[in-house]
């Protein structure tokens, strides 16, 4: 056999028994999800359609997450219009109010998402998910419209590229780092219409949350999907949490790559992505003096628990530099419950960050901090395009939490070595 | 079918926080939507465009967030087509998806000018310069989706047909 992980999992997913890239195939969706801002298109172009039958609701996942807690009168009423069509049609996989968090942190730890899933989402950075071995793709509302009316969606078979990280990786270097890295080398189209699947020796050694953080920034490459085949850490993190069986796939030896690229961990030190594209990639030590306004540390990106701790351990016992505002958003309630009970609230709030509830909000310039003309914030995020935090004349540069945090004290982009030496 | 319009141009990798902002998503009507349209990439474009205009983009345009109004903030703000070289994979789907027509044309946007009378042939996909008499051909579009822009999109195409 030489199948992909992606191509056996498209297989098993389709009535077609071969297939070519390229081809256009019908799949069937084990995983449907939006949000507050997808959602009401989705709602819309499902009513639209006039069948008024929902398949399968317990495949539907909506998570108010976005523009919440509600910032205004206009995301209120969208809010209480997916709100409305979720009890109507008996979607018991809606999360809003305490029992929201930002969707791609909050999926895999309820467990909804699993390896060997065929999983859309009316969200680019549903990516994520490939991280559990499951092949998981961003759309559109009207995609997502379509699966709710017939489960099925419509994809071109991709061809994938294989990304190996050997070699050891080095002090304060994650997977935000290795991602960024990544990017920086083959372009936000590096990966265009691709799957991209990562692995090796440095890969294995990463926990999940660092997983999830490198198919998250699948779509940064322009790529299809980001599949990390499921290994025993992966089996271990989804058990407790899974509330249905799932399969574990893995590339043959002779799979098919469009192209193979070998990365040495031992070279890679923490990555900062320059406005105003996650391309513009420099390490630390390239970085130079850049003075900020606002540090943010949360997002589907690196908001969980671990990138708190990390964060947490180099802000502990230090105060946030004068004038800089530092905000934290703990991903979900979960990861808001846990930073609590370690002790690292109290740290960040010690230390004079902003705490803020789960939400997406700073991210994509929504609410919750946003930027005004002129200023700069370092992000845990994602995107760092023009505007997207704000005001376009505003920049912003992107990090994993280490450098966030040591960036929060000092005021300026700084390696985390500066200030725990 | 043929496209007719003036060329509205932009760089490589314009993202959908470009073609519209975040700040703008707490409505999904089109009116409002348009106001907005490549306000981050130039902000004089909604007062300039014109029903029938075309956007002649460079590599990766709709790149970032899946969010669907970028397509229907195009669509409402009058462009006829977009022509790129290469487009993000969502906003090529959900263009299809919706009904906006979208060409994947290697060379055009070296061979065009801000303003140049473009003609698009959708059948064949051949893009006319007409200011200069160039020409440009666009990647043939798959069967499958040439029949949701014949059924005028996705949901349309599952009304018809009883299946994606």
């Amino acid at each position: 056999m030489d199948r992909t992980i992606a191509e056996k999992i498209l297989l098993e997913h389709t009535h077609t028994k071969e297939f070519s890239p390229g081809d256009i195939i019908r799949v069937n969706v084990d995983v449907a999800l939006a949000n507050d801002i997808t959602a009401p298109l989705a709602i819309q172009a499902f009513e639209a359609g006039g069948t008024g039958r929902i398949s399968r609701p317990d495949s539907i996942v909506f998570v108010l997450d976005h523009f919440t807690p509600n910032k205004d009168i206009a995301s209120a009423n969208q809010c209480r219009y997916v709100r409305e069509f979720a009890k109507k049609h008996g979607i018991m996989n809606f999360y809003d109010a305490g029992r929201c968090g930002v969707e791609h942190a909050l999926l895999p730890e309820e467990g909804l998402v699993l390896p060997g899933d065929f999983i859309i989402g009316a969200d680019s950075h549903t990516c994520t998910y490939g991280a559990l071995g499951a092949f998981s793709t961003g759309v559109g509302s009207t995609d997502l419209a379509a699966a709710i009316m017939t489960r099925q969606a419509w994809i071109k078979v991709p061809e994938s590229m294989k990304f190996i990280f050997n070699g050891e990786l080095q002090p304060w270097v994650g997977g935000k780092d290795l991602m960024l890295y990544l990017i920086g080398d083959i372009g936000v189209d590096g990966a265009l219409y691709r799957v991209m699947e990562i692995e090796g020796r440095a890969i294995s050694e990463l926990d999940l949350s660092n997983r999830l953080t490198m198919s998250n920034m699948a779509i940064e490459a322009g790529g299809k999907a980001g599949i990390i085949a499921a290994d025993e850490k992966t089996q271990d993190y989804v058990k407790p949490r899974a509330k249905r069986p799932f399969t574990v796939y893995r590339s043959d030896p002779d799979a098919r790559y469009e192209s193979i690229r070998e990365y040495d961990c031992s070279l890679i030190e923490p990555q900062v992505a320059f406005p105003h594209s996650p391309e513009n990639t420099r390490g630390i030590s390239e970085v130079g003096e850049v003075w900020l306004d606002q540090v943010f540390i949360g997002s589907c990106t690196n908001g969980r628990i671990e990138d708190l701790r990390i964060a947490a351990g180099i802000m502990r016992g230090k105060t946030v530099a004068r004038d800089l505002r530092c905000l934290i958003l703990p991903a979900t309630p979960r990861v808001f419950r846990e930073a609590e009970d370690e002790g690292l609230i109290k740290i960040f709030l010690e230390a004079g960050a902003i705490l803020g509830p789960p939400s997406c909000g700073p991210c994509l310039g929504g609410h919750l901090g946003i930027l005004a003309r002129g200023e700069k914030a370092l992000a845990t995020t994602n995107r760092n395009f023009v505007g997207r935090m704000g005001d376009p004349a505003s920049d912003v540069y992107l990090c994993g939490p280490a450098v966030a945090a040591a960036s929060a004290i000092t005021g300026r982009i700084s390696s985390p070595s500066e200030v725990m030496s | 079918m043929i496209f007719r319009g003036r060329a509205f141009l932009f760089g490589d990798d314009i993202d959908t926080d470009a073609i519209i902002p975040a700040r703008y998503l707490t409505t999904t009507d089109p009116d409002e939507l348009k106001k907005h349209c490549m306000e981050d990439a130039d902000p004089g474009f909604p007062s300039q465009v014109r029903s029938g205009d075309i956007i002649v983009a460079g590599k990766n345009f709709g790149c970032g967030s899946s969010r669907e109004h970028a397509p229907i903030a195009i669509k409402a703000a009058g462009i006829s087509c977009v022509i790129a070289p290469s487009f993000a994979r969502i906003f090529f789907r959900n263009s299809f998806n919706m009904g906006l027509p979208i060409f994947e044309t290697a060379d055009a946007s070296k061979g065009i000018n801000q303003g140049d009378l473009i003609e698009v042939d959708a059948d064949s996909g051949r893009v006319t310069n007409l200011t200069t008499g160039t020409q440009f051909l666009s990647r043939p579009i798959p069967e499958f989706m040439q029949e949701l822009i014949e059924d005028g999109g996705l949901i349309e195409h599952i009304r018809k047909r009883g299946t994606i």
